[in-house]
């Protein structure tokens, strides 16, 4: 058996990390990796706690449905994404402030 | 050591190693690189943890589809003007703060819980994670699976809705 508390540490790393890309990065591409790294932890942490005890699969059918609806979000978030490319010709967040003026 | 706890540190450490890498970069397309090279030492560490089905699932959902959509969106919205797609860095400090902060209390958490398995060995007499999901997708998870692919159908219709050249957002 794996030991649990790596791969919990692992996911901690990779939720902050994806917490500061979100924050740090200006690209609204960039953000949407960020929160694929933030969606990858939580598997990690189910699929790990899903390992104790092996006879059920709780753990791996929710990180299944986990993947399924970060796919709806990455599709529907980069669809949102060029739209908002169309219409103001930048994907950096921070000029794609109508309503400060 | 064995060799299998070696090739987990070995996948562990790509991980976070890439992780990180996406954090230092500043092209969109290198990112998306290592995002790629994460989610793959990501899949391993699922095999490792006797989850093939996910696994499998997340090297065909994630990095071909999801990558490749996110590439895509890196070729729209570029200018294509042959330089690379630069993107400036803002906030540094607090997302160093918040970031640290929340690497900080997140293993505080579990550092004096322990955890008890039932299992001891590294795989399981008798084990076929692949054909009890398959039972079980179609039995106790009926239902989320059905609403699974509504959702999937709406995320469908509403992305290709909303990136056509549907008036909506027209200008008022």
């Amino acid at each position: 058996m794996f030991p649990v508390e790596h791969i919990l540490y692992l996911s901690a790393l990779l939720f902050s990390v994806g917490l500061m890309i979100i924050i740090i990065k200006q690209n609204a591409i960039m953000v949407l990796l960020g929160i694929e790294l933030l969606l990858n932890a939580a598997n990690l942490n189910l699929v790990a706690f899903n390992q104790l005890q092996p006879q059920t699969f709780t753990g791996q059918m929710f990180a299944l449905f986990v993947i399924v609806v970060a796919v709806c979000e990455a599709a529907v978030g980069l669809a949102i994404v060029l739209r908002v490319y169309k219409y103001y010709q930048t994907s950096i967040l921070s000029e794609i402030s109508e309503l400060k003026e | 050591m064995k060799l299998i706890m070696i090739i987990f540190y070995v996948l562990e450490v790509i991980a976070g190693l890439s992780a990180v890498c996406i954090l230092f970069t500043r092209n969109i397309f290198y990112g998306a690189l290592f995002l790629i090279v994460c989610l793959l030492s990501i899949s391993g560490i699922f095999i490792l943890l006797n989850a093939e089905f996910l696994a499998v699932t997340q090297i065909l959902i994630y990095t071909g589809g999801v990558l490749l959509l996110i590439v895509f969106g890196v070729m729209v919205t570029g200018k294509l003007l042959g330089k690379p797609l630069v993107v400036n860095n803002k906030y540094w400090l607090l997302g160093c703060i918040l970031g640290a902060s929340v690497f900080a209390t997140l293993p505080k958490l579990f550092s004096d819980v322990k955890f008890y398995s039932n299992n001891s060995a590294l795989t399981p007499e008798g084990y076929n994670s692949i054909n009890q999901i398959g039972i079980l997708f179609m039995t106790d998870y009926v239902l989320p699976f059905e609403v699974t692919g509504i959702l999937l159908l709406i995320a469908l219709i509403g992305a290709a809705v909303s990136i056509s050249a549907f008036t909506l957002f027209k200008k008022l």
